[in-house]
């Protein structure tokens, strides 16, 4: 609550600092001299060691999972995606390919709840890039990016379709907004959000579609998303959940070929649930309304699978 | 005897003077005076401010405030506007309106920030609170239009329904209609998240047609031009509206009709909306504009002539949201004929654009501080910055309050000396003395830090990325902001030595939020083993922090201080170091 419990609260203040022994410092709230934080910060957590870069005038670098040396590197190590060790200088060679090669990025940087692995593809050379930057509420995000959708179905702008931020024949007040979208591809789309739940786990998830081309980058995602980390919180069973993770972590993508004890499933327009996969992408965008990662010995009933029905072909073929 | 009889009021004297005091922080003083005042206090509460939902549990504020008639719950990290806090993280109300439902019959008025808010918490407040008054859903999410139609119909009272910024499944326009005809109290309705296609307005017009006392209305914007005047005339007492798109072909009859409409509202200050904006139409606000105090153009897609043409028919303006279309010229422009300014914020239209598309630059904000006196509070995106027009900012306002600035591309130096901002934002830090919030961006070393920490005395919100060089920066804030309250980093070199050191700072302050920085998982494990009135909660989507090294960094990390222990709704990507101390032993 705001401002606490009052009395309880700077009583138990008072408590924390006396028995804080494992706090180094002494330190009151005063700046004290810089040399003698120094030593005063000479706390080490068992051999934790950091990097102190000269300050002043230099470019402050920021630590990646290189900098730890007991670590083994990690294909998606969670900061090397947002670390950026250039700025401005790399930005501006290469603009008009990186918007391009970058687009599908912007679009997964743009949109709320995607994969940091999105973030792994790309060169740390932009702002564009990185996460969450620059500091702009998906709320307008998402309102400048259906503003420009509608300009150019008004045909207030009718070279909208293939636009690069750099064309001077684009009118100057509808430049900038379709950035808001990839602007290197260009083709103009906005997130397209749906659920995702998994039997068994009570807390669902959000997925952009727009933000994969194929069933198997849309497989990849949530195998990551739900299959990776334990379904389980009970401390208890962490362990060993721990251990048959490991397990899944070898397979590669199974939601789609069946062999996996799930199955990924989706309703669509008319309310009704099939199997995912077996129509083209772009079907499937425009009727998806939401996923469901299914047991497989549920998935009864629902269009036969995928594979199954490829055999079928096979064999009507060979007739 | 008689000292006894100078200290003992009547309870009821005492009740009727409390009833005065409405700031938490006074009614919190209040309750520290002495146990019988902490009794009377507790039992004539009717307003709590929870700024973090998972400080207390319901229970314990039942407990406590047991005759609650208003409550104020805020939910995820701010950070969580930006993406950076994965979808499932929390912030769940179900559990909040489930006890309070039992607890608080006459609960009357609820409002929430940042939460998760289901169809079926919305249809329980409609079941439970027959005295409902007042529902805020800021920047929230999880429901539809089926929980709003529970709530139409059934809250006979209902005076205020603000949705703003909220994520809302739509399903349909119709909920609209189920307020019944005798629902005449609305004093506020705010649909403007709404992205539904099929508003049912004749609803609305009718709505709106039987509520006298209805002050603000923003309309979503599947609501056309060509409606507006129809509305505007069954309120011309409205204080507050927003739009829908403000786009048409341009007619005559169209025109006057709303510039008529507009004219017929004599108290309107405040504007917003403007979605898909054609010019031309701007003029029909012209006899409103000596009025206005508040114009949010945030959306408004026009360039800097017609912005000025319109800005220079508000000389009242006190706030103005705008897009960077408004340029430096424009900015100058405002600077002189709005000399009442309080608030600007100048969002960017090309975010991810590499060169600049319009020629906005530290320049406009200069010229704003120099000929706006009144500045308190100010949101910046540019693309180039100095040491030299900040320290200008400051000397000018020393008033401010608020000041977040954004420089689009991280760690950019001082346009003009290539040094970093360090000097620029120390003289913010120097000069406004009553600073409470403010966004640093730019090439920044730990030395920003050390003026901040010197003297950001009244500082309560600090927002920093991509700045500093070692955990000294860190230092300086935590051991110097004698009024910090939130603190975010993300992309900084901060690692585990000055949150240890200042391990006790973080139960005086409501969170901490560091991703992407290089705090280690054993430093973590250790802050939540030391520090039981603090949760510590490790965000990783990847895999569990433990299947690491302990000196491997945390991905994101979220402390705060919490009476209620650690919470049960953690989604399986947060990772309690509670919970992790006790599995490890």
């Amino acid at each position: 609550m705001q401002g606490g419990g009052g009395g309880s609260e700077s009583g138990s203040m008072s408590t924390v600092s006396r028995e804080d022994n494992m706090v180094m410092s002494s330190e009151d709230s005063s700046c004290p001299d810089e040399s003698e934080l120094e030593l005063g910060l000479g706390l080490s957590l068992g051999g934790f060691k950091m990097h102190q870069v000269s300050r002043g005038g230099h470019y402050a670098r920021i630590l990646t999972a290189k900098d730890f040396p007991s670590v083994i590197s990690a294909s998606s190590s969670p900061s090397s995606s947002s670390s950026s060790s250039s700025s401005s200088s790399s930005s501006s060679s290469s603009s008009s390919s990186s918007s391009s090669s970058s687009s599908s990025l912007r679009r997964a940087n743009v949109t709320a709840g995607t994969k940091r692995n999105a973030d792994s593809v790309a060169a740390a050379n932009s702002s564009s890039q990185v996460v969450g930057w620059p500091p702009i509420r998906a709320y307008r995000m998402n309102s400048m990016v259906n503003q420009a959708k509608n300009q150019a179905t008004e045909g207030f702008n009718s070279t909208m379709e293939n636009h690069k931020s750099e064309t001077s024949t684009v009118e100057k007040g509808t430049t900038g907004i379709s950035s808001y979208q990839n602007s290197g591809n260009a083709k103009l789309r906005k997130s397209l959000f749906v659920k995702v739940n998994m039997d068994g786990i009570p807390i669902g998830r959000k997925v952009d579609m727009n933000a994969h081309e194929s069933y198997e980058k849309l497989a990849k995602t949530l195998e990551d998303m739900f299959l990776k980390t334990t379904p389980n919180v009970n401390p208890a069973g962490l362990r060993a959940l721990k251990l048959g993770m490991m397990n899944k972590l070898t397979r590669s993508s199974k939601l789609l070929d069946g062999s996996s004890d799930f199955v990924l499933t989706y309703e669509d327009k008319e309310g009704d649930w099939m199997l995912v996969g077996d129509v083209p992408w772009k079907v499937f965008l425009s009727s998806v309304k939401r996923l469901r990662i299914m047991r497989t010995s549920e998935a009864t009933g629902l269009a036969p699978r995928l594979h199954e029905r490829n055999c079928q072909r096979q064999r009507s073929k060979h007739i | 005897m008689q000292k006894e009889m100078a200290y003992s009021f009547p309870d009821e004297v005492l009740k009727h003077v409390f009833s005065f005091i409405q700031s938490d922080k006074d009614r919190n003083a209040v309750s520290l005076v002495c146990k019988s005042w902490y009794e009377i206090e507790r039992w004539c509460r009717r307003k709590v401010f929870i700024g973090n939902c998972y400080a207390v549990s319901p229970r314990m504020v039942i407990r406590r405030f047991p005759e609650v008639r208003s409550i104020e719950l805020k939910g995820k990290p701010h950070f969580a506007d930006f993406n950076l806090v994965p979808d499932g993280w929390g912030g769940y109300v179900l559990q909040w309106i489930a006890e309070m439902a039992g607890a608080y019959p006459w609960l009357g008025e609820i409002r929430l920030k940042r939460m998760v808010v289901t169809d079926e918490s919305l249809e329980l407040i409609a079941k439970s609170f027959k005295n409902f008054k007042v529902l805020v859903l800021f920047s929230c999410e999880g429901f539809s239009t089926d929980g709003l139609a529970a709530i139409a119909a059934s809250c006979k009272n209902l005076r205020e329904l603000d949705l703003r910024e909220s994520e809302v499944d739509d399903l349909s326009g119709h909920w609209l209609a189920q307020f019944p005809e005798t629902c005449t109290s609305l004093v506020s309705l705010n649909i403007s998240c709404l992205g539904s296609d099929e508003v049912s307005f004749s609803a609305l017009e009718r709505l709106v047609d039987r509520c006298p006392n209805l002050r603000s209305l923003q309309l979503n914007r599947a609501v056309t031009l060509d409606k507006i005047a129809n509305i505007l005339r069954r309120a011309p007492q409205l204080v507050d509206f927003g739009t829908g798109n403000y786009a048409a072909e341009l007619q005559p009859d169209v025109f006057s009709n709303l510039a008529g409409a507009f004219s017929s509202c004599k108290e309107l200050k405040s504007l917003s909306g403007f979605w898909d904006v054609v010019p031309a139409y701007l003029p029909a606000l012209y006899s409103i504009c000596p009025r206005l105090t508040s114009l949010n153009l945030s959306y408004a897609t026009i360039q800097s002539p017609d912005l000025i043409k319109l800005v220079s028919h508000c000389p009242r303006l006190q706030r103005l949201l705008v897009l960077d279309y408004v340029e430096d010229s424009g900015l100058e422009e405002l600077a002189s004929s709005c000399k009442d300014l309080q608030e600007l914020r100048v969002f960017p239209s090309d975010p991810f654009g590499v060169e600049p598309n319009v020629s906005l630059t530290e320049q406009g904000l200069v010229a704003v501080s120099l000929g706006c006196p009144k500045l308190q509070s100010v949101l910046y995106f540019c693309r180039r910055m100095s040491n030299a027009a900040l320290v200008t900012i400051a000397q000018n306002c020393p008033n401010l309050t608020r000041f977040r600035l954004c420089i689009i591309e991280p760690k950019t130096p001082d346009y003009l000396t290539l040094d970093p901002l360090d000097a620029g934002f120390g003289a913010i830090v120097e000069h406004c003395k009553d600073l409470r919030r403010l966004s640093l961006s730019g090439l920044l070393t730990d030395h920003v830090f050390e003026y901040i920490g010197t003297y950001g005395k009244k500082l309560e919100m600090l927002s920093v990325a991509f700045a500093g060089d070692s955990d000294l920066g860190l230092h300086h804030v935590l051991s110097g902001c004698e009024s910090l309250r939130k603190l975010e980093i993300r992309d900084c070199p901060f690692g585990d030595k000055a949150l240890l050191a200042n391990a006790a700072k973080l139960e005086t302050m409501r969170s901490l939020w560091m991703s992407s920085c290089a705090v280690s998982f054993g430093a973590c494990k250790l802050l939540g083993q030391k520090m039981p009135k603090l949760n510590v909660e490790v965000i990783d989507e990847t895999e569990p922090p433990d299947s690491r090294p302990e000196s491997y960094p945390v991905d994101k990390l979220y402390i705060y201080r919490s009476v209620a222990g650690p919470r049960f709704d953690m989604p399986p990507f947060v990772w309690s170091m509670d919970e992790a101390v006790k599995i490890l032993h």
